[in-house]
Parts: C-alpha cells; structure tokens; sequence
C-alpha cells in the first residue's frame, strides 16, 4: 500500500508547492521562473514541468521554479511583468512576447520546429479527400483554427487561406470558430461540429497513434508549407540579475537537456540554437493578416 | 438560502389596476423584438456526431474522479480566499459610495464600474500586476462594489423615515446615520451580503478559466482535453461548497474566514512602474494617435485615426453589438419561459413536501452549474451556435428566478376550492405572481447582458469575444474600446430596466438577485 501511495502523495506535494509559490514567490521571483505551454495535453502540467525545473536548477547552480499558465497570452504577460525569466512559447507568442519586452531573446527551439507544419483536416461527411494541392473545396463549409493566439492552429493556416483564396477566413468559410486547442480541434471536426478545421501536425500524429482519432471520420486533406515554431525566450535582464554569461548557461543547458522525460515534456526529441531573426517570417505573417500592428 | 421580504409587492396592491396591461404590453414588445430578433439568430444545430463525446461526458459525471486530493483542496481555498477577500472589499467599498448614493455621479460611477464583468476587471489587471493574488481580488471587489453601492444605497433610500425625524434637531449626518438609518437597513444588507459571496465564489471560479488559480483553472483543462471524470470531480466540490454555505457561512465566523483567505492568499502585488506607465501612456492609446510627438503630427495621426476606428467599428464593434443585443433578448424571453416552467417545483400550491424538497435540489444544482459549463455541453450537443449560450443562459437564470418566485408564491394563500393543475397555474397563480416575476426578471435583463461576456470567451462572438481576442492580441487600445462600449450598453439596459420597472411599478425595493 505505501508503495502505491508514495507517488501520488509525491505529486500532490509538487503540485502544492508549485501552486504556492505561484502566489507567494511569483509576486517577486527571487529565484529564476520559467513557464511552459506544450502544444497538446495541457493536464498535470506542474507534475511533468517539475522535473524540467528540477535539471535547470541543477545545471545553472539557481533555484529554479516552473509556474503553470492557461494560455499564450497568459505566458506573454506573465513573460512581459518579469513573473517569468523564460518561456517555452509558441512562434507568434514568442513574436508578441520579445515585442513588448525589449532586449529578449530566443535562444533555443525544438529540432521539430525549424521545420513545422499544419494539416487541415475535414469529416468525411464533406466528402473532400487529400489531392496534392491546396484543397478548393473547404470554401464555404464551416471551419475551426484551434487558439487565437496559435501559431500552427491559427496564423500560419490563415495565412495560406488568405493568400490562395484571396479573401478573409469570413468571406471564405460559411462559420468561422476557434476550438481553444489542438486536441479539441481534432474532436469537434470528428464529432462535425466544424466540417474542416487546422491543427498542429504532431498533435494529429500524436493522437492518430494513441488511436483518438477514427479515419473513419475525419481526414487530412492538405499539409501546409513549413515555418519555425515553438521555441524558449528569455529576457535581456537576466544576465544583470543572476549574474554575468547566465543566458549562455541557459542555453547550454537547455541544447544539452537530453533525457528523454524531460523531452518528452514538450515533446520534442531534442532542443537546437535558434535567434530571433528565425522568426522574422512569422512576425511579417502576423502583420500581413492584420494579427499585430506594423512595427 | 435566505431571501430579504418581499412585502413591497403586496403593498402595491392598489397599482395593480393601472399597471396590468402597462406589463402585458411590456411582455409582448419584449416577445415580439425577440421573435424580430431570430431571423438574425444564429441557432442551427450543425453537429453530426456527437454522441460519442456526449457519452464520455456522461460517463465522466457518473464516475468523478476525486483522485487528486491535494489539487482540488489547493484549488477550492484558492477559490475561497479569492471569493472572500473580493467580496469583503467590494462590500466596503460599496458602502462608502452608497453613503453618496444620492448624487447622480455618484450613481453614475457604481453603474459604470459594475457594468464591465469581473473577467474583463480580470484581464485588465493581470496586464498591469501579472498574475497576482491582488488582480483575482480587484477583479471581483471592484465590480460588486458597483452592486453593493446600488443595493444599500436604495436600502437607505428605502428605509422609514420617522425615527430620523425624531432625532432632536442639531444631531449631525453620521449620527443619525449611525442610529437610525444604518439600523434598519442592517438586515436587508446582510442577508444581501451573504447572497453576493454565493456569487463571488462562482465568480472567483470562472476566473480560474483565464489563469488565476481556482478550482477554473482545473476544470477548464479537464474540459478541454475531455477528462470528465476529473471535471466532474472539480464540478462536485464546487457545487458542495455552494450548497452547504448556509451551514458553513456563520456571522461570528466570517472575520475568522476573511483572516485565513488573507493568511492564505496575502494580496500581494510587485508593480513595475515602468510596465504601469507604459500602459496609461501607451499600449492603451489607439495605435493610429502614439505617433504624435507635436502639434505639426496632430492631423496626420487624426487622418489615420478614423479609418482605424471605422474599421473597428465595422468588423468588431458592431458585430459585436449586435450579437450581444440579439443573444441577450433571446435568452430574457427563454429565461421567463423556464422561470413559469420551474416555479411549481418548489412552490407548495403545486405540491407536497417531497416534491419540493427535490424541486429545491434541482433548481440549485441549475443555478450552481456556471453559464460556461452548461455552454460547452450545449456547443458539443448542438455545434457552435448563438443556441447553447441562448440555453445556458436560460437554464441558469431561470433557475434562479424561479428559486425567487417560488419562494414568493409561499406567501400566497389559495380558497379550499380553488383550481387544481394547470387551471391552478393559469387562473390562480400566475395573476399573483407576475408582477414580482416581470421585476425579477427585469432586473435580472442587466445581469444576463452582463454575462454574454464569459460566452464570447467561449466562441460566440459578442463583444466579449472581440475583447478576449483584443486582450490576446495585445492590443490594449482597441480592448478598452470594446470595453467602454460593453460599458455603455449595459449601462443602457439598466437605467431601461430601472425606468420601466418604475413605470410599471414593480416595488423600486432591491431584490437579492
């Protein structure tokens, strides 16, 4: 019996302490705060964040505290009032953020991301199937980007609507909605709720392995070009906070994290270098739908 | 839960002649805008399949999921603590302005600062603090600040006025204040008090939905990634703490509770000076005008400005607008059709004991389950349409106004032979209680108004969907646009509610709902 229990109790504590320092230590972080927003499963977050915490302390020498947020704007302002040092953000989030704080940086983003994509994926009863090129027939069914703020379920499969058919999402798509998230995007066009919608490709993969998905009912149609994604940002104050090289520290120890339970967390296979100019095309994006004011 | 008399309306008695058909006119315009309303309606039901998700959910509800003992019990006092200092502070700072109540700016103030909903407090304040235990409590005193000025500032208005006209000339304001006035009103504004804590943990739960650390913040997660029987679970305890609050909420332990919600959740804050005046000086200027450094950039920025503000106004403002207006309207009338539905459950001219015994347990897990969440069941049964929040919205207030007007028709005494069934509910009930019925619902038009905010937060696009999209485009100038324009309509209603109930003469006397 205790050794079933031990873990549960372990988690509870994690979770306890996590949650407390949200609003005891986050007021004014003391010791180095980041947050993680992974692109599918957002449950038990401060459980698998915990461990992620628990190796960046251990390489930077700092404690280090992992604090949950709901969604990317949530991360970004967290990010802008200096509650968080570091972000695991998605490419638009990660534009927004380093916009309002001047000096930050992207410093690393997963190897899946130098090259992301997005499906856009229909319910049979649409009668649409994948041909190679863009599919003219989503035009006039109703449709479901999954979070406002995405990049992989809104800008980047907005922009190649937009551009092939000329036109807003409104004027294309009969109901225009937003699905909140990947998995919930993937459910509501399997259940018909929206007949088309756009998602993330490796929370489709992801899902179609676990068997949540039935391709007996809904199917990609299209797979969009690639473009850069989810990366980590941190801010330009750091070094004067935690001393002299602590960003390149950060740095090093997130390209060397190598575990796979820690990896898994996000999940990527591994972390590579990344700057800010990577993003520069998603930043052009966001303005040329008119999702961000021209710098 | 108790409920403040509802004498007034029997007092009223002698208007009824006069105002009868003044209500049945009242009535029928409302039907009527909102059957002109539907053609603009969005309420088809597009889903094809959603008996499997339905399924799971049900499923989840019948076996919840209570196996994180430590996050539900951190969520729930979070919950608490949010609740309680929120509304401990709002009710402070409501009874300073209702102390002013008299003075139309006054008046004009408390409409404003309640007419925007605890989520948008919410979003503006996490801009500027970031996620600190002060935004949660902020968010939800400063609006019910704005309820609590209104509702003890028309206690005062109503209170007897003799023993004040006894006093010996020469006595000052706060004495006479202090021993006359405050007396009496005591009670009304306390059994009102202990009402708006119901709401402000419902509030400081939804809040969670947005990123504040209550039993929200959980249940949101579990909703979207279809984990019902943790959903379930968080549901449960919320629901328990509701229920059982009048057993728990005792007067001598509220300043032992308000500690321990300090002592749990002190409301810190860390401002960043810079990040605050970046704000006011700043981000929520409308883009076109940051430019201007001098006279000579005045017009040029004011050239750009109103094609920037008509744009707004022509893909969000109006859109938004609209919607609202047509989903409110919608939902007043479908609420007043559940309210005459679900009254005799509890009323005892329609049944015996055990009947409203079950009817009171059913209409408080009505009221009990937030708006969001009987939305989100409706939008996987039916598809995202204006029809689940037009549903939700009915559910739930018509439960609680039903809760109301059962409570009411306990004062009524029938004749021995008087009709029995559906005769009983046309001919001998319904007369008898329409008038505190129109004026709750009336009332309760504001409130729901208010509410079609949380629901843009879900996808249907009201304004509050163009204020969560503003806030999560950082876009702070075109946020607190939208925002003043919520204000403004909801403002409207009210001062309409309040005129027409005052034209109709259904009791000026605040309800506690």
């Amino acid at each position: 019996m205790m050794f079933i229990r031990k873990p549960k109790a372990t988690a509870c504590r994690l979770a306890v302490a996590a949650f407390v320092s949200l609003f005891a230590g986050l007021v004014h972080a003391a010791s180095f705060t980041f947050t993680a927003i992974p692109d599918q499963d957002e449950s038990r977050l401060t459980e698998r964040f915990g461990k992620v915490a628990g190796y960046l302390s251990e390489q930077l020498g700092v404690e280090v505290t992992y604090i949950p947020v709901k969604s990317y704007p949530a991360a970004v302002t967290a990010f802008r009032n200096n509650q968080v040092q570091l972000a695991w953000f998605g490419g638009l989030s990660g534009v927004q953020a380093r916009k309002l704080v001047p000096g930050s940086e992207a410093i690393a983003q997963g190897a899946e991301d130098t090259a992301f994509k997005s499906y856009v994926i229909a319910h049979v009863s649409t009668g649409l199937s994948a041909s190679g090129g863009f599919p003219e027939g989503i035009a006039g069914k109703s449709f479901t980007f999954g979070s406002k703020g995405s990049t992989s379920g809104r800008l980047m499969p907005e922009y190649y609507i937009r551009s092939h058919f000329n036109k807003s999402p409104e004027q294309i798509f009969s109901r225009v909605g937003f699905s909140g998230d990947h998995s919930r995007t993937i459910a509501l066009v399997q259940a018909g709720t929206y007949e088309v919608g756009v998602v993330n490709y490796s929370v489709w993969d992801d899902e179609l392995k676990q068997g949540l998905v039935d391709p007996a009912k809904v199917r990609v149609l299209w797979t969009t070009p690639e473009y850069p994604d989810y990366q980590w940002s941190i801010r330009g104050d750091v070094d004067a906070t935690y001393g002299q090289g602590f960003k390149a520290k950060v740095r090093k120890a997130l390209l060397e994290m190598s575990a796979p339970e820690l990896l898994q967390a996000f999940p990527r296979s591994a972390f590579v270098p990344a700057s800010n100019s990577d993003y520069a095309p998603i930043e052009s994006t966001a303005v040329s739908i008119g999702l961000m004011d021209a710098p | 839960m108790n409920l403040p008399p509802l004498y007034p309306f029997l007092r009223s008695g002698f208007r009824v002649q006069r105002s009868a058909q003044g209500m049945l006119r009242t009535c029928l315009l409302f039907v009527v805008l909102a059957l002109l309303c539907l053609p603009w309606a969005d309420i088809s039901v597009t889903t094809r399949d959603p008996w499997l998700e339905l399924s799971r959910l049900g499923w989840g509800l019948l076996t919840p999921d209570f196996g994180r003992p430590g996050e539900l019990i951190l969520a729930l006092a979070n919950t608490l603590a949010f609740a309680l200092q929120g509304v401990a502070l709002g009710v402070v700072g409501g009874f300073l302005l209702a102390l002013g109540y008299r003075f139309a700016l006054i008046r004009r103030f408390s409409a404003f600062i309640r007419a925007i909903h605890e989520l948008f407090w919410a979003l503006l304040f996490i801009q500027l603090m970031g996620l600190s235990p002060l935004a949660g409590v902020l968010a939800i005193a400063i609006p019910y600040a704005g309820t609590f000025a209104k509702i003890y500032g028309e206690l005062f208005e109503e209170v007897d006025p003799s023993a004040w006209q006894a006093l010996p000339s020469g006595t000052g304001y706060l004495s006479g204040f202090f021993y006359t006035l405050l007396p009496q009103a005591l009670r009304p504004m306390m059994i009102y008090t202990s009402y708006r804590l119901e709401c402000g943990i419902r509030s400081s739960a939804v809040l969670g939905f947005i990123g504040l650390p209550t039993i929200g913040f959980f249940l949101e997660t579990a909703l979207k990634q279809g984990l019902y029987s943790e959903a379930a679970a968080l549901f449960y305890a919320l629901v328990l703490v509701i229920v059982t609050m009048r057993w728990w909420l005792q007067r001598r332990l509220v300043l032992f509770y308000l500690i321990a919600a300090l002592v749990w959740l002190p409301p810190k804050v860390s401002l960043d000076t810079a990040l605050v005046v970046r704000f006011f000086t700043e981000d929520i200027v409308p883009s076109p005008l940051r430019s201007i450094q001098g006279w000579s950039d005045v017009l040029p920025a004011l050239e750009r400005f109103w094609p920037w503000l008509n744009q707004l106004w022509q893909q969000q403002m109006w859109a938004g607008l609209t919607h609202t207006m047509i989903l409110a309207l919608l939902a007043l009338v479908c609420t007043s059709v559940i309210t005459l539905l679900w009254f005799p459950l509890i009323s005892p001219l329609f049944g015996g004991r055990w009947r409203q015994a079950g009817g009171h347990v059913f209409l408080v897990w009505m009221r009990s389950a937030p708006e969001y969440l009987l939305a989100f069941v409706g939008l996987l049964l039916w598809g995202p349409s204006m029809l689940p929040a037009i549903v939700a919205l009915a559910l739930h207030n018509g439960a609680i106004i039903a809760h109301l007007v059962g409570r009411y028709s306990e004062g009524i005494r029938l004749r021995e032979d008087a009709a029995t069934g559906i005769n009983r509910h046309f001919y001998e009930v319904l007369p008898r209680i329409f008038r505190p019925f129109m004026a709750f619902t009336l009332y309760r038009f504001e409130i729901i108004m208010r509410e079609t905010a949380m629901l843009g937060i879900l996808g249907i696009p009201t304004l509050g969907f163009y204020i969560d999209s503003a806030f999560s485009e950082f876009r702070f100038d075109r946020a607190l646009l939208l925002l003043l324009l919520t204000a403004m309509l909801n403002m409207l209603v009210d001062g309409m509610a309040r005129s027409l109930r005052q034209r109709l003469h259904l009791s000026s006397q605040p309800e506690s709902l």
